[in-house]
């Protein structure tokens, strides 16, 4: 039996979203919600652990309470549980706040039953910054173990894993101890299309929303006051400007650096 | 498959207007609908000019103005006969109009859609996204369910409706209606172009949540039969031009390129002014009138909105036809399932529904003039031009007496088309409109 839980989170779908040039926010109105392109090959590990070993699958989510749509989601791809942290104590959460809230959550489950494996996706496609599962293997004391691109072997008995990591240029082979957490490639594969009574199964799931109060958080811990870091401005880089091209009419290269050493006094680069 | 897929009262394919509609008002009335949409979310998919309609919208979600997502209620409303250089206006505004209820909003569709599902979902009803309908399941020549595109993907239903759109698969599929031929859908190309409010008021003379439409006629649509239109949102305008695809196809123009013939109109061009494209968007629209109506009901199935092909071209009002038609189906399923019975016979009630209704009537008085105007093309050419060149000619002060100017429009047009000829045109032309 190994029990699992996986970390999702709902983006705004980001190949259709465009950012304002005046006030350098994002514009979101209209965009669909889609989950994290790169949570679904953790989803895809999780069920396909439950399905080798037993146990269960539970899917959590931090977000507002539309959230629960990319949870139904994750249920239909055969999660067996989703909980959805939602809480206002919780807007306004950067990496570390957000990994507090999810540790919280998942010693919450752990009280419920043994928790041996958190997954999550590489990183988010709106934040890219893959700090968050870092943060909750940190907080929980668990094996962290990132870029997994395949799960080799989980010994439940040992209590023990074996997992591939993709880096650039080279793969590495790692054995950890259970608990543990992974942060998951695309490599790892996509979930199953979802059959139909799967998906109705999710629609007509209540999903648990739980708080600070029900994580036992401190309030000061998470949202604004337990966010050191801030994002203070989003913007699209601007347009770089063309290079200029100087030529000698003659085509002389010595001409040619004439001409640049000319431009470069003219412009004020170097001083006579 | 397992096991035979979960059995619904009814199923409601499409959630477009005209789906949500009928799943809204049968979920109320206690039925367990299902509604099954092809797109992310509903509304992803659906694509209007921008108008919406008060009263029959309140028929279905009444005060839906006080909490749904609108973007200005329409006071003003204009019509420019367009020639190259030309423009020919009329507009009529009202007091009437700047009041609750309010006649009309734009909105964006796939927000008040996806509003809407939200009341759907809340009186009930189970929506199923990102699912395809590929076809009914018939049984002894009855409609009893929908194959999607999912594993384990059939549903059953005592009734289907198929709300599915203008290309509607499910009513091709159960032999109620054929492929939309090309000369009876119009193609519209629509762009979002979003501007600064105060820009938007100031150029259609606009203050607080005030709108207003423009419906523009002939080289609007560069002399095709069709229109274009310019709809003020609270921060952008929506855009469009739709013409038949037939003539598209025979005159070989793209359909972008309609689309910047008319935003380049030197009377367009400065309302759309540093405005910035902030979606492009293009959707087939049926055309086909009376005559390209399909058979309305079958055993087990209905069919509404652009499915049915019940848009008024005339009046640009399409989502309005479709929200009642929707309501129609489900107090005829409502009749039906009192009974027990969901034939043919039993739910051919809605067709009767209908025909009392003025979708029907203001389909059967505009029954002839799409294939009128489809072969009388000097009403986008010929007579715009006559109509602006007649208006420069007495406002041009000259010299010229007024008498003579009279004479000189009369000439010149009947220079280029004899009194008889015109005469037919006009009388052939009322006929097809009256």
């Amino acid at each position: 039996m190994l029990n699992t839980v996986v970390c999702i989170k709902q983006v705004p779908d980001t190949t259709q979203v465009r950012i304002d040039p005046e006030t350098n926010t994002l514009v979101r109105e209209g965009i669909p919600a889609i989950i994290n392109p790169f949570d679904m090959p953790a989803i895809a590990a999780a069920v396909q652990l439950k399905e080798t070993h037993g146990g269960t699958c539970t899917a959590l989510c931090m977000g507002p309470p539309q959230a629960v749509e990319a949870l139904q989601k994750a249920l239909s791809f055969g999660v067996d549980r989703a909980i959805l942290l939602s809480d206002r104590a919780l807007i306004g959460s950067d990496t570390l706040a957000t990994s507090a809230a999810l540790a919280a959550a998942v010693r919450g489950l752990a009280e419920e039953q043994r928790v041996d494996l958190v997954l999550c996706g590489k990183q988010t496609i709106d934040g890219d910054t893959a700090q968050v599962g870092p943060g909750i293997a940190t907080r929980l004391g668990f094996s962290q173990i990132t870029y997994v691109g395949n799960i080799e072997s989980v010994d439940v008995e040992a209590r023990r894993l074996r997992c591939r990591r993709l880096l650039e240029g080279a793969e590495e082979v790692v054995d950890a101890p259970l608990p543990a957490l992974l942060t998951i490639l695309k490599e790892a594969g996509e979930p199953r299309y979802a059959s139909l009574p799967a998906v109705i199964k999710g629609l007509r799931t209540e999903i648990p929303v739980w708080g600070t109060a029900d994580t036992g958080l401190d309030p000061s811990e998470v949202g604004l006051p337990g966010s050191p870091t801030q994002v203070r401005r989003i913007f699209a880089p601007p347009q770089r400007e063309r290079g200029e091209m100087l030529t000698a009419d003659d085509g002389n290269p010595d001409r040619a650096a004439d001409l640049l050493l000319d431009r470069l006094l003219a412009d004020g680069v170097f001083e006579e | 498959m397992s096991e035979r897929g979960e059995k619904f009262e009814v199923i409601v394919v499409g959630a477009g207007p005209a789906g949500l509609s009928c799943a809204h008002l049968l979920a109320k009335e206690g039925v367990n609908v299902a509604v099954v949409e092809r797109g992310d979310f509903p509304g992803s998919k659906n694509v209007m000019g921008g108008v919406l309609y008060t009263q029959p919208t309140a028929e279905i979600f009444p005060e839906f103005w006080k909490e749904a997502p609108l973007e200005r209620h329409i006071v003003e409303t204009q019509a420019w006969v367009l020639t190259e250089r030309a423009a020919f206006k009329a507009a009529h505004r009202h007091e009437d109009f700047d009041q609750e209820p309010y006649n009309a909003f734009s909105v964006f569709r796939a927000r008040f859609d996806k509003w809407m599902a939200s009341k759907v979902r809340e009186a009930g009803a189970l929506i199923i996204p990102e699912t395809v309908v590929e076809s009914a399941i018939m049984e002894d020549g009855k409609v009893v369910g929908v194959h999607t595109g999912r594993p384990d993907g059939d549903l059953y239903a005592d009734v289907v409706v198929a709300a599915d759109g203008v290309n509607s698969l499910l009513a091709q599929k159960a032999g109620l209606r054929e492929e939309i031929p090309p000369s009876e859908a119009a193609l519209g190309v629509k762009e979002v172009i979003a501007l600064p409010r105060e820009s938007i008021e100031d150029r259609f003379n606009l203050t607080g949540d005030q709108g207003a439409t423009i419906e523009l006629y002939c080289d609007a649509s560069w002399g095709m039969v069709g229109t274009a239109w310019i709809y003020t949102n609270r921060d952008s305008l929506s855009i469009g031009v739709g013409t038949l695809v037939s003539q598209l196809v025979e005159r070989g123009i793209q359909p972008n390129d309609m689309l910047e013939h008319f935003k380049s109109h030197p009377m367009v061009a400065p309302l759309l002014e540093g405005g910035e494209t902030r979606e492009y968007l293009a959707h087939l629209i049926p055309e086909g009138g009376l005559h390209g109506m399909p058979k309305l009901s079958a055993h087990g199935m209905l069919v509404v909105g652009d499915a049915a092909m019940l848009v008024n071209s005339m009046h640009r009002e399409g989502s309005n036809l479709a929200m009642t038609s929707g309501k129609l189906a489900a107090e005829a399923i409502l009749r039906a399932s009192q009974w027990g019975e969901f034939s043919a016979e039993s739910l051919a009630y809605y067709d009767q529904l209908l025909r009392d209704t003025y979708i029907y009537k203001d389909l059967y008085k505009y029954r002839n003039m799409g294939r009128f105007f489809e072969t009388h093309p000097e009403f986008f050419t010929l007579y715009p031009d006559f109509l602006n060149e007649a208006a420069r000619e007495m406002l041009t002060v000259d010299g010229l007496p007024k008498r003579n100017k009279q004479r000189k429009i009369f000439w010149d047009a009947m220079r280029r088309r004899t009194p008889w000829r015109m005469a037919i045109d006009f009388f052939k032309a009322w006929r097809s409109i009256a």
